[in-house]
């Protein structure tokens, strides 16, 4: 009892962990400081208050065209990979399937490989078929790198999903099909949910394969890169990169706030 | 199933084979050789490259675990309620654009950048301090932030998942408290700390856009070189090749890696 | 065509891989018993169960529910529901909804469904839970939720697998009877499976005792735990004093069997024959031992001296082990700790005799 590693040292550990915030957070939240500053260099000591960064923004056709593009590529990416992710979690969560690890490994392959190496892998593969670059090779490209990480989320929600429930549907008289859409398709809910704002997320920001395969057209990192190296734009792209950071806050908490709800209506009842 | 895996070996068999070929043509042209891996070997400052790379990676790698490591512990085991809402907090910052990311480092430690005019805003220093952008410590610092999450999820998780009893048997049993982390819940969360160490250390070793920003000539990585390869000059075996090389070597550290953790297990067991 | 009980599982075998998990199973289970598959885990019981329940498929053999052949009916046609080990209560359901999972094919009015669900709720006592998510109940909650749940379809056969194993000691003798009464008001077929002794003993109307996939012996409670035909019977349910015996003769309706322990001792005939000469065990239930102060020489058939090893006491009950001159293994007498009674009396080293009837010695082939 006398040493509960609960009540003693947690003052230094936490003004620890509060200092790692700030380290991480410094960067991210000097983008929307410095976007109101009037000054294109970021620099101390700041100028004055100006909104017109933001007013540059939105005349840029090319941002718009790229983010347009940015969403054609990650709404389907995340929904084919978590649709992939589905189907492979449950093969390999359900059923006794030979060489379960090695399938498992090979899904994993795409994390354990540099980006860099996938891109011009499929660069290579894409080429030497003559098949042309194009927000398709960018969206395959994504899908490859998507699966596993969909295929994570839904394994740990799909390991503890107790499949007796499913067995119990069938028992009550539901066919297979209905009882995946009464039970096994509710139940996995959150890590669908889950799985598809992640892969939505990482297509969305993916910069490197999509550097590699694009053809004519910029997702959204290709085109903030490719502003980058323009210092009179720079106040801009802190604008569209605050921008971001407010709409990524409000698609997190929002997420949050649904996983949250949905566990309390399991509560509540929904008649 | 069977098709993606088919989508994801084969593009890398195409880089193996690609590699083993040189160009003898101005269309594209290209006949079996080992001219690719030649060439790279030929150049010492492209193995010093590979070298650096591999060097930089194990440096952030356990850097970032090393940083991650405190903060994972105090949400497993400090936070009581809404450990949910710590874990998203901390990785908020992760679910925007990495370039803006590292970009945004770039302008920090840059030489006109925010730690340097606040410094001389504050009249701590006259010059801008130069070393502190466009070399391997810019690198290091960047990328340790930009791959927290990868590090901290992992680590977190194994830790989140030590039975509590197991340490109270340890206080129990009159370890103190150091003992019992070094003797209890360091070895348990070993798996999490593995997977943090691997996942930041794989991708990092190709990363092109860090070194590219905040890296400077001698923060220079192999991404960088086989973007080149496959960019300005154009000689796609030649990149192939560093691929396969970088590969293999990746490949090896880890298994080297793996390796000596399991000899290491071996020697305290 | 002879008549067919109402569930009859004739000859069936269940293989996965080389493992015979049901190996050559006859059973028959009549219209509204409550029949307890009992066995260790691993035996085959579970398996059994789930063949019935149509989720396995018999490698051999058939099963017939109501003359119906099992394998022919797809599931959501079986006359039969199941309330599952861990109850696998839809965990995004709350009460109402898991227990009109099974109605919705029904195509019930709302005002039907919901009196349907109600009448369930009162008879499983939880009326007014209607609106209670799954995660806000307790264990013995989810299990009547669970068997609610299985009993609005009005199945023919109800089959509970492990039905109170989750709950603690308490609840789970309340349930045993509560259970009863149920099918006893319902009428429906109840088959389930435990590994535990006590609660087949206390529900079940008839028993089938299982190991290694095969049926060892079946019968009523009493019968069984009294009479059991096998040693693995007798050890399981309850628990056995074994020594080893050889029979010496026949004497009138009993045999006469020898020894090393217990000296020659006479045991009644039973269904079971037994050649002179040959090896068996004995068995004799600790409660059947009576213990007294060597001096007294009480009026019994069989007595033997012994030695008190260790008593341990259990509140309502003692376990005295002894042991008899020159044996090794120690054997058990249980009894009541009564006002009085010499069992509070006993310790280590202490000189007693202990008693037996002749009617309380089992005899077991020796297999």
């Amino acid at each position: 009892m006398s040493a509960n590693p609960e009540k003693s040292g947690p003052s230094w550990l936490g003004t620890y962990t509060v200092c790692y915030l700030i380290f991480i957070y410094l960067p991210v939240l000097l983008l929307p400081v410095f976007s109101f500053n009037d000054a294109i260099y970021v620099a101390f000591p700041m100028k004055g208050f100006t909104t017109r960064w933001w007013a540059e923004l939105a005349q840029q056709d090319g941002l718009f065209e790229a983010l347009k593009n940015s969403f054609l590529v990650a709404v389907p990416v995340s929904l084919v990979s978590t649709a992939l992710g589905i189907c492979s979690a449950k093969a390999l969560t359900g059923y006794r399937l030979f060489g379960k690890q090695i399938f498992t490994g090979l899904f994993t392959l795409p994390l354990v490989i540099p980006f860099i190496i996938l891109g011009i892998s499929l660069l290579i593969a894409f080429n030497s078929y003559g098949l042309p670059l194009s927000l398709w090779s960018v969206g395959i490209g994504h899908v490859l790198i998507c699966v596993p990480f969909s295929l994570f989320v839904l394994m740990s929600r799909l390991e503890s999903f107790d499949h007796s429930i499913e067995e119990a549907s069938l028992d009550l008289g539901e066919t297979p099909w209905m009882t995946f859409w009464l039970v096994t398709f509710p139940v996995a809910m959150p890590g669908i949910l889950a799985s598809l704002l992640l892969t939505f997320t990482i297509s969305f920001d993916e910069f490197l394969l999509a550097f590699f395969l694009t053809g004519n057209d910029s997702t959204l990192p290709i085109y903030i890169y490719s502003q980058l190296r323009f210092p009179a734009k720079l106040p801009a792209v802190l604008a569209l990169g605050s921008a971001i950071l407010v709409v990524t806050f409000i698609i997190v908490t929002i997420a949050e706030r649904l996983r949250r709800q949905g566990d309390a209506q399991l509560g509540t009842g929904v008649e | 199933m069977i098709l993606m895996i088919v989508a994801l070996i084969f593009p890398f068999l195409m880089v193996f084979g690609l590699s083993f070929t040189v160009e003898t043509g101005p269309q594209g042209q290209s006949e079996w050789s080992l001219g690719s891996y030649q060439a790279f070997f030929d150049k010492p400052q492209y193995l010093r490259v590979l070298w650096r790379s591999v060097i930089i990676s194990t440096i952030v790698a356990i850097t970032t675990v090393l940083l991650a490591y405190p903060a994972a512990y105090f949400i497993a085991f400090h936070v009581k309620k809404n450990k949910m809402r710590w874990l998203i907090l901390i990785t908020l910052p992760f679910w925007t654009s990495y370039l803006l990311r590292v970009f945004a480092w770039k302008l920090i430690l840059g030489y006109n950048g925010v730690v340097n005019s606040a410094l001389i805003y504050l009249g701590l220093i006259d010059q801008p301090l130069d070393f502190i952008l466009y070399n391997v410590n810019a690198v290091v610092i960047t990328l340790a932030h930009a791959w927290a999450a990868f590090a901290i999820l992992p680590i977190y998780v194994s830790l989140q998942k030590i039975d509590k009893s197991l340490i109270e048997a340890a206080h129990d049993l009159g370890e103190g408290k150091v003992a019992t982390f070094m003797r209890v819940t360091l070895p348990l969360s070993m798996p999490g700390v593995v997977a943090a160490l691997l996942l930041v250390f794989i991708p990092t070793v190709g990363d092109y856009v860090t070194p590219k920003l905040v890296g400077g000539p001698n923060g220079l990585m192999i991404g960088s070189l086989i973007q080149v390869a496959f960019g300005r000059l154009d000689n796609w075996p030649l990149g192939a090749a560093i691929s396969v090389i970088s590969m293999i070597t990746v490949t090896a550290g880890v298994c080297v890696f793996l390796l000596g953790l399991d000899r290491l297990k071996k020697m305290v067991a | 065509m002879t008549e067919r009980s109402f569930i009859s599982i004739q000859d069936v075998s269940k293989h996965f891989g080389d493992v015979r998990a049901v190996d050559n199973v006859d059973l028959e289970i009549a219209k509204g018993e409550f029949f307890g598959l009992l066995g260790p885990s691993g035996c085959g019981k579970t398996t059994l169960l789930r063949m019935l329940a149509g989720f396995e498929t018999p490698t051999s053999g058939e099963i017939f529910i109501d003359n119906e052949p099992s394998a022919a009916v797809p599931h959501f046609l079986r006359p039969v529901n199941m309330v599952f080990q861990n109850y696998a209560i839809f965990p995004h359901l709350n009460v109402f909804q898991n227990i009109a999972f099974g109605l919705r094919k029904d195509k019930l009015s709302k005002d039907e469904l919901t009196r349907q669900v109600d009448t369930a709720l009162e008879m499983i006592k939880l009326e007014g839970y209607g609106n209670r998510g799954a995660h806000e109940l307790s264990g013995g909650q989810r299990q009547r939720v669970a068997l609610a749940r299985a009993l609005v379809k009005k199945p023919k056969v109800l089959l509970l697998d492990e039905p109170l194993g989750a709950l603690d000691k308490k609840l789970r003798e309340q349930m045993q009877l509560e259970l009863r009464d149920l099918q006893r008001e319902l009428g429906i077929t109840f088959v389930f499976v435990t590994h535990d002794q006590e609660e087949a003993l206390t529900m079940s109307d008839r028993i089938a005792v299982m190991a290694d996939g095969k049926v060892l012996e079946q019968g009523a409670p009493a019968k069984i735990y009294e009479r059991p035909q096998t040693r693995f019977a007798a050890d399981f349910l309850g628990s056995m004093n074994f020594i080893d015996g050889q029979i010496k003769g026949i004497d009138g309706d009993a045999y006469v069997i020898e020894t090393d322990q217990l000296g020659t001792i006479k045991a009644p005939n039973t269904a079971q024959k037994f050649a002179e000469g040959e090896k068996l065990t004995i068995g004799l239930r600790p409660e059947n031992i009576q213990i007294s102060p060597r001096a007294s020489k009480v009026q019994r058939e069989n007595s033997v001296n012994a030695v008190v090893k260790t008593a341990a006491y259990l509140g309502d009950r003692a376990h005295i082990y002894v042991v008899l001159k020159d044996a090794s293994e120690p054997v058990l007498v249980t009894m009541q700790n009564l006002e009085g009674a010499i069992s509070n009396t006993l310790e280590s080293n202490l000189d007693v005799a202990i008693s037996w009837s002749d009617r309380s010695v089992l005899m077991l082939k020796n297999s």
